[in-house]
C-alpha cells in the first residue's frame, strides 16, 4: 500500500525531492551571484591596476601611530602597525569592560534602591544614555577635552597628582621600585593558594560537614602577601608625579584625549545597558528564594553567595556578554575621533595601499574572531551553569 | 457578622499618625528610611547641589540665544545662537534653500503616519497601502523631477531628512529580508539553514562601520563597468544588510516561541509550508516580537549616525560643518547637545511606545 502510494507521487510533489531540488537551485544562484561579483571585481581591479594579495603586509608602513603598547615606528611593516591597532582595540575594550561592569552594577542596584531620589537618578541616567547615539557621545567628550580644558600650562588640578588639560589626563603613579615585582609575585602566590584552599575546604565540607571561612582567609592572603612584600622592601612611597616641561607633561601616566574620550563615551553608553541587565537579573530571583534560604538558617552572606547570585547570574551573564561584545564592536568608532584602534589603522592602510578588499576583510576577520571566541566561551559557560532539571 | 463589619468601619475612622501619611510620610518612607538611606539621600542632595546650579547657570541664565559668533565668545554661558543662526543648515544640509519646504513636508508626512500607526485599532491593510503611498510620496518630494517639482540630486540631501530616510527605508527593506532569514534558519533543509546561519552570525559579529566601509569602498568594485550607485544608496544597502541580521534573530525568537501544536494543527489541515507560515505561524510569531522589533528600530535610528564616518551629510556632519566655520569654532558642546536632544526625543518616544505596546499585548494574552 505504502509502496503503491509512493510510486504515484510525482517528484515535484514529494517534499524530500522538492527540498533537494530547491537547495540545489539556491546553491546554484548563490554560486552564480558570487561568480558574477568576483569576476566584476577582478575586471575592475585589473583596470585600476591594483594587485591583490597580502604582500603589502610586509612593506614599510611609513606612517606614525599615536599610541602603542609595543615599540613601533614608521619604519616598521604594515603588519606590525595593524598589530599595534589590534592591541589598542583590546586595551580600550578590556579597560572599558571592567569599568562598565562596575558602573552598570552600581547603577543597576541603585535603580532598585528603595531610596526614591537614588532610583530616579539612576533611571534618568539609563534613559538619557541609552537614547543618545554612542558616536555623538564620543564627539561630545572629545570636544569637551579640546574646547573646555585649558592648555597644559594652566592645567586643572582637581585632586593632588591628577592634571586635566587639552593634551590629556596625567596621573601620578608609584615610582618604579624593585619591590613592585615581588609584590606582583606575592599576589600570584596568594591567588594560587586561595584557589587550592577553596578546593580543600569544599572537599573537607563534603566529607565532614565542617565549614571553613574561605573568603576571609583568601582575601587576607591576596591582600596580605603583597603588603608583606611591600613592607619587607622598606615600604617605598615615592610617587612619579607628572611635571610640566615645556609645553607638555612628562613623568607619571598620561592618557591621551582620544583614549579618554573613547573610554568615557563607551563606558557611559554601555553602562546604561548593563545597568538594565543587572536590574532584570536581580528582579528575576523571586523573594521567596531569599526567605526560604533564610528560614533554613543560612547566614546573609551565604544567602547571597549560595542562593541569590547563582540564580541571578544565570539570567545576567548571556545579555552581559552581548553588551561586552557591543562595547568591543563600538570601540571601532575610535576611527571618528582619531584614536588608533584596529579599524583606524586598517583604514589608513587602505588609503595608502589601495588594498581595500584585504583591509575590510581583515577588519571583519579580527572582529569575527573576537565575537566567535567570546560566544564559544559563553556557550561552554552556559552549559556549565545550566539549570539541571529533574 | 454584623458586629465585625461595624468593628472594621469603627477602626477605619481612626486616622493613621501624621508621620506616616501625606508629604511627611512619603518623605520618611522613600528618603529617610533607616540611617543608610538617610545618609544616601543627604549625600545625593549635596552632590546635586554642587553639580546642578552651575549647569543651570551655563544652560539658561548666562546663555545667549540670538547673537553673532563674536558676541558669543564674551558670554559666560552656552551659546545657543549657533543653533538659532544655522538651524536650517543643520536640519536640511545643502538642500536648495528655497526648496526646503519639500523635505519638511516629507518629514511631517512621516511623523503623521507614525503618529496614526500608534493605535493598534488602525492596523489594517489600508494602513499598509497608506505607508507605501506615503513612502513613495516622500521619495518624490525629496527627489523631485515630477509634477513641476525641480529635481534635486541626492548628493545635496542631508540633515535630519537623511537620517530619517536611512532609518525608515532601512527598516522597511530589512524587515522582509530578516523574516526570510529567520525562516531559513529554522528550515529543515540543511543547505538553506547553513547559509542563513553563516550570514546572520557573520553580520552580527562585525561592527556596522566595517559594512559601511564595504559599501563605500568595495561595493563599487562589485558592479560591472559603467554602472555607479550613489553614496546614499550604498550606505542604505549596508544598513539594510546589517539590520536584517538583527531582525532575523528577533523573529527567530518569536518562531521558537510557537508551540509545536500550531505546526501540527496546520499540517493536519493540509496546509503546505507557505500557507502554514503565512496564515498560522508568522501572524502569531511576529505579534510576539513587536516590542523587540521597536528596539531594533531605535538602534537603527541611532546607528544611522555612523554614516558621518563615510562622509554623508547627516545631522552630525551638518553640525560639524557649521563648527568648522571660524565664526562658530569652539561651540561644539552646544551643537552636540542640540543633536543629542533631537535623537533623545526620537528614541525616548519610541521606547515609551514600545513599553506601552508591551503592556497592551500582555493584556491581550489569554
Amino acid at each position: 500500500m505504502g509502496n503503491a502510494a509512493a510510486q504515484k507521487v510525482p517528484f515535484w510533489l514529494d517534499p524530500k525531492k522538492r527540498g533537494i531540488v530547491f537547495q540545489i537551485g539556491t546553491v546554484c544562484m548563490v554560486g552564480l551571484l558570487a561568480y558574477y561579483l568576483i569576476s566584476n571585481v577582478l575586471i575592475n581591479l585589473e583596470k585600476q591596476s591594483i594587485a591583490t594579495g597580502w604582500g603589502f603586509l610586509t612593506k614599510e608602513s611609513s606612517f606614525e601611530v599615536g599610541e602603542s603598547l609595543i615599540s613601533y615606528s614608521s619604519a616598521d611593516t604594515y603588519a606590525r602597525a595593524l598589530l599595534v591597532g589590534a592591541l589598542n582595540t583590546l586595551k580600550v575594550s578590556f579597560i572599558g569592560i571592567v569599568i562598565t561592569v562596575i558602573l552598570g552594577t552600581v547603577v543597576g542596584i541603585a535603580r532598585l534602591s528603595t531610596n526614591w531620589l537614588v532610583s530616579r537618578l539612576a533611571k534618568g541616567y539609563i534613559e538619557v544614555m541609552q537614547d543618545i547615539p554612542v558616536l555623538l557621545q564620543l564627539f561630545f567628550w572629545y570636544a569637551v577635552f579640546y574646547e573646555t580644558f585649558p592648555s597644559p600650562r594652566q592645567a586643572l588640578n582637581p585632586i593632588t597628582g591628577v592634571f586635566l588639560c587639552n593634551r590629556g589626563v596625567a596621573f601620578a603613579v608609584p615610582a618604579a621600585h624593585p619591590a613592585h615585582a615581588y609584590m606582583l609575585a606575592a599576589l600570584v602566590v596568594g591567588l594560587v593558594l586561595a584557589f587550592f584552599l577553596r578546593r580543600w575546604a569544599k572537599k573537607r565540607q563534603d566529607r565532614t560537614g565542617q565549614s571553613f571561612p574561605v573568603f576571609r582567609v583568601s582575601a587576607g592572603m591576596v591582600v596580605g602577601f603583597p603588603l608583606l612584600a611591600w613592607l619587607a622592601f622598606g615600604a617605598p612611597t615615592a610617587m612619579d608625579v607628572p611635571k610640566l616641561v615645556g609645553f607638555n607633561f612628562t613623568g607619571g601616566l598620561t592618557l591621551s584625549p582620544e583614549f579618554f574620550a573613547l573610554l568615557m563615551g563607551l563606558v557611559l553608553y554601555t553602562g546604561a545597558f548593563v545597568a538594565e541587565v543587572v536590574r532584570a537579573g536581580i528582579q528575576s530571583v523571586s523573594r521567596g528564594q531569599q526567605e526560604a534560604a533564610m528560614s533554613i538558617g543560612l547566614r546573609p552572606s551565604q544567602v547571597l553567595n549560595l542562593v541569590i547570585l547563582p540564580q541571578a547570574l544565570r539570567v545576567i551573564i548571556p545579555p552581559l556578554t552581548s553588551q561586552m561584545l557591543n562595547l568591543t564592536k563600538n570601540s571601532s568608532l575610535a576611527v571618528a575621533i582619531g584614536f588608533p584602534d584596529f579599524v583606524s589603522v586598517a583604514n589608513t592602510t587602505i588609503n595608502q595601499t589601495g588594498q581595500s578588499i584585504e583591509g575590510v576583510a581583515l577588519i571583519m576577520a579580527v572582529y569575527l574572531f573576537f565575537s566567535l571566541s567570546t560566544s564559544a566561551f559563553m556557550n561552554w559557560y552556559n552549559k556549565r551553569v545550566k539549570l539541571v532539571e529533574r | 457578622m454584623e458586629q465585625t463589619s461595624a468593628d472594621i468601619t469603627a477602626s477605619d475612622d481612626i486616622r493613621p499618625p501624621v508621620a506616616s501619611i501625606g508629604v511627611i510620610g512619603w518623605v520618611r518612607a522613600n528618603l529617610f528610611d533607616g540611617w543608610f538611606n538617610s545618609l544616601l539621600t543627604l549625600a545625593t542632595l549635596y552632590a546635586l547641589w554642587v553639580v546642578v546650579p552651575p549647569i543651570v547657570r551655563w544652560v539658561i541664565i548666562d546663555a545667549v540665544w540670538n547673537t553673532t559668533g563674536a558676541e558669543c565668545r564674551d558670554a559666560a554661558g552656552a551659546c545657543w545662537s549657533i543653533i538659532a543662526t544655522n538651524f536650517r543648515f543643520i536640519l536640511f544640509g545643502f538642500y536648495p534653500y528655497d526648496q526646503q519646504w519639500r523635505p519638511l513636508v516629507a518629514m511631517l508626512l512621516l511623523f503623521g503616519l507614525l503618529y496614526y500607526s500608534q493605535d493598534r485599532k488602525h492596523w489594517t491593510k489600508m494602513l499598509g497601502y497608506g505607508w507605501v503611498a506615503g513612502l513613495v510620496a516622500m521619495g518624490l518630494l525629496m527627489r523631485g523631477g515630477l509634477l513641476g517639482l525641480s529635481s534635486v540630486e541626492t548628493t545635496k540631501w542631508g540633515g535630519l531628512p537623511l537620517t530619517l530616510l536611512l532609518s525608515v527605508f532601512g527598516l522597511t527593506a530589512a524587515y522582509p529580508l530578516g523574516v526570510i532569514l529567520a525562516l531559513g534558519r529554522q528550515s529543515r533543509l540543511p543547505i538553506i539553514k547553513w547559509l542563513c546561519v553563516v550570514y546572520i552570525e557573520l553580520i552580527r559579529g562585525v561592527p556596522l562601520i566595517s559594512l559601511l566601509f564595504m559599501g563605500s569602498i568595495i561595493f563599487p568594485l562589485f558592479l560591472p563597468e559603467g554602472i555607479t550607485i550613489n553614496k546614499i544608496l550604498r550606505a542604505q544597502v549596508a544598513i539594510i544588510l546589517f539590520t536584517a541580521a538583527y531582525i532575523a534573530e528577533v523573529v527567530r525568537g518569536g518562531l521558537q516561541g510557537m508551540s509545536r501544536g500550531q505546526y501540527e494543527a496546520a499540517e493536519s489541515l493540509g496546509l503546505n509550508y507557505y500557507l502554514t507560515m503565512r496564515l498560522i505561524i508568522l501572524p502569531q510569531a511576529l505579534k510576539i516580537v513587536i516590542p523587540p522589533t521597536v528596539s531594533i528600530l531605535i538602534s537603527a535610528f541611532k546607528d544611522t549616525s555612523l554614516v558621518v564616518i563615510i562622509a554623508l551629510w547627516d545631522l552630525l556632519k551638518t553640525s560639524q560643518a557649521v563648527l568648522s566655520n571660524p565664526e562658530w569654532m569652539g561651540f561644539s558642546r552646544e551643537a552636540y547637545i542640540f543633536i543629542a536632544i533631537l535623537y533623545f526625543l526620537g528614541c525616548f518616544s519610541m521606547s515609551n511606545y514600545s513599553r506601552r505596546l508591551e503592556r497592551e499585548l500582555d493584556r491581550d494574552r489569554p
